[in-house]
């Protein structure tokens, strides 16, 4: 067993990635997220098989990690929203040479250069491929400092399970947050599943190609359905939420990340008062946590949706919600980070505009 | 019974290639099989195609492959080659794709000291696009985007990567050969030999950079083509080692 030590996200990302079966990390500096390939650089010099490169750019480093995968390695590579930016070329290659990797967007304000401050301005950047072509990659939005170290080390299987990219979507807040941690356990390589299609020198079999050009559109068809299917798999198999108070709410409130932690202070703050609303968190962003918010909205009829944008993954709960239940939004873009009072202001003001304090 | 003289190399597949006739990209390759053949390096190789007329090199090559993003190919093999340092990884690229966008990429691998190899397939113009300019496309040259001929105030002038790449420490051997004449070709042949050795012994960065003709798009016969690096090309880049520190007493690269 592993004990639990006070960390901070970046930390924790790093750390849990290691003990993943992490081999090889390469990053271009840029704030908020600097401490992690930090820790990166300082842990894999005690491990002889791990490579930390600082790359020239964005493009290099996601490029070196797409080299890394077709190698064999299970590979990493992080950065804020410009540099994300950057790695989208990266990120539709691997999607289309079915290449697992990780990838940790530490989002900030935007658009340009935006600042450093917590923000979730890349949702539909991380949600809708991001790159060029027919891809999706698998969005995680963990939101505590256990959740950063589960679903980093569940980053990695996910990659391997489904050959894909996965991105960790955090921000500067969960980055630099220090909360106590129970890492995962040091994965034996050994462990890590076996894999027929790495480049490592055709020696007693055939040579291997790994390549995304298909010129003849019927193959490329067949490509984008083969992977439209992967994606429907995915769909079907992982959709993850947290419920928090929702069994008699009359108002739920959706938000993913930092955003989440927020609303869960505010909804404390009006349950007090008697208010009667919930908490439904996607933990996948992509897939959008559909199923959820279809039964939720058997019982409940007002949505909430709180972003740190001006609006992005609401669309995906209209989606979702098919027009069963009305779907309010609140958002503050930007990196400006609201107080659970604010929130729960702004719940209050709307739970009486809308009359949901009379029995029905 | 006669003894064959010339035979497909065991590292090309056997697939009639695509390319032009005349054009350099054949030659090349098989002189890359040849050599890969020769070093019996064929089961732990790992080739790294370009976007450029190459990018079906993996349709040759009997050796596993990888292709990468315009431009990506020393970033590609740099994951590669450190997840499996035993392994012997080259990448292919055009002018324009090392050149151009992947003139980072290129450099910064030189100058870590990347133990690959790069194979720079010079042809002054993009040849897979339809013949536009490149950064080495030589000053007077017409192409597609320089229709009055490639002015220096207009344009800039003709980019010399292998020198710039000779300037990073890392990078151990550099030789510009060309593929016009048969002299040419087994002197290439000696260079991608040297380079390939070099990384086989842990030397670091070597790159050949090979004047290749492109009839095609420079709208000449290969004949002319050839005729064409002798008397043009060669002006602007002459054939050379540019740097050759295989035997210095150097810090071992990673
Ligand atoms: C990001 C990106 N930009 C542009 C292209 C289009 N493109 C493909 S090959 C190429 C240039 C090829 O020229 P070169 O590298 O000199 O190779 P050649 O065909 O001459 O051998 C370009 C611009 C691309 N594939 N990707
Ligand atoms: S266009 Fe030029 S470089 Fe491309 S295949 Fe034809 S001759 Fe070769
Ligand atoms: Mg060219």
């Amino acid at each position: 067993m592993t004990d639990k030590v006070l960390m901070r996200g970046t930390h924790v990302i790093a750390e849990s990635a290691i003990r993943s079966g992490c081999r090889f990390y390469a990053g271009y500096p840029i704030t908020p997220q600097n401490e992690l390939p930090e820790y990166m650089a300082e842990a894999m010099m005690a491990i002889d098989n791990a490579t930390f490169i600082q790359a020239e750019s964005e493009i290099a480093a996601v490029n070196m990690v797409l080299g890394a995968s077709m190698a064999g390695a299970r590979a990493m590579t992080s950065s804020s929203s410009p540099g994300i930016s950057l790695k989208q070329e990266g990120i539709s290659f691997l999607a289309a040479q079915e290449l697992p990797a990780v990838i940790v967007n530490c989002m900030r304000g935007g658009p340009g250069l935006g600042n450093i401050a917590p923000s979730q301005g890349d949702y539909f950047q991380a949600t809708r491929g991001g790159g060029h072509g027919d891809y999706r990659s698998i969005v995680l939005a963990p939101a505590t400092g256990q959740e950063l170290a589960d679903f980093t080390a569940r980053a990695f299987d996910l990659a391997d399970r489904y050959r894909s990219p996965v991105v960790l979507l955090i921000d500067g807040m969960m980055g630099q947050m220090m909360e106590p941690v129970v890492p995962p356990e040091f994965m034996d390589e050994a462990d890590i599943p076996y894999r027929n299609w790495i480049l490592d020198g055709a020696r007693g079999r055939p040579s291997r190609i790994i390549k995304s050009l298909i010129l003849d559109p019927a193959k490329e068809e067949e490509h984008n359905w083969k992977l439209y299917r992967k994606y429907e798999n995915i769909t079907k198999e992982l959709q993850i939420t947290e419920a928090y108070q929702i069994d008699d709410a009359r108002l739920v409130v959706m938000a993913y990340g930092t955003a989440a932690r927020i609303a869960k202070g505010a909804i404390k703050r009006v349950r007090e008062i008697g208010l009667k609303v919930g908490l439904l968190r996607p933990l996948t962003l992509w897939p959008f946590p559909a199923r959820a918010v279809e039964d939720a909205s058997r019982f409940v009829k007002e949505f909430l949706v709180f972003e740190m944008n001006t609006g992005q993954m609401v669309e995906d709960v209209r989606l979702a919600l098919k027009h069963r239940s009305e779907v309010h939004f609140y958002g503050r873009p930007g990196g400006v980070v609201s107080t659970p009072d604010e929130i729960a202001k702004v719940i209050t003001s709307l739970y009486y505009r809308l009359h949901l304090e009379e029995e029905q | 019974m006669s003894k064959p003289v010339f035979h497909r190399p065991k590292y090309l597949k056997d697939a009639p290639f695509h390319y032009c006739p005349g054009c350099g990209h054949s030659i090349i390759h098989r002189l890359i099989a040849e050599v890969i053949e020769e070093l019996g390096i064929g089961e732990i190789t790992i080739g790294v195609p370009p976007a450029g007329c190459a990018v079906l090199a993996y349709d040759y090559f009997d050796v596993d492959m990888g292709e990468a993003a315009h431009g990506r190919g020393c970033a590609v093999a740099t994951g590669i080659k450190r997840i499996l340092p035993d392994r012997i990884v080259f990448s292919y690229q055009g002018d324009g794709d090392i050149a151009a966008i992947g003139t980072a990429e290129t450099i910064h691998a030189a100058n870590r000291g990347e133990n690959i190899t790069v194979i720079f397939v010079n042809n002054s113009c993009y040849g897979m696009t339809g013949g536009q300019m490149a950064p080495t496309t030589v000053l007077g040259q017409k192409t597609t985007t320089t229709p009055g001929g490639r002015t220096a105030p207009l344009h800039g002038t003709p980019i010399d990567l292998s020198q710039m790449i000779a300037l990073a420490r890392g990078s151990v051997y550099i030789e510009r050969t060309s593929v016009h004449s048969v002299r040419h070709i087994l002197k290439t042949k000696k260079a991608l030999m040297k380079a390939f050795t070099a990384q086989m012994n842990g030397r670091g960065f070597s790159l050949v950079e090979i004047l290749s003709p492109c009839p095609t798009n420079w709208k000449l016969t290969p004949v002319e083509a050839c005729d064409h690096i002798e008397k043009e090309i060669t002006k602007t880049f002459p054939l050379k080692v540019i740097k050759d520190e295989i035997d210095a007493d150097r810090q071992g690269p990673p």
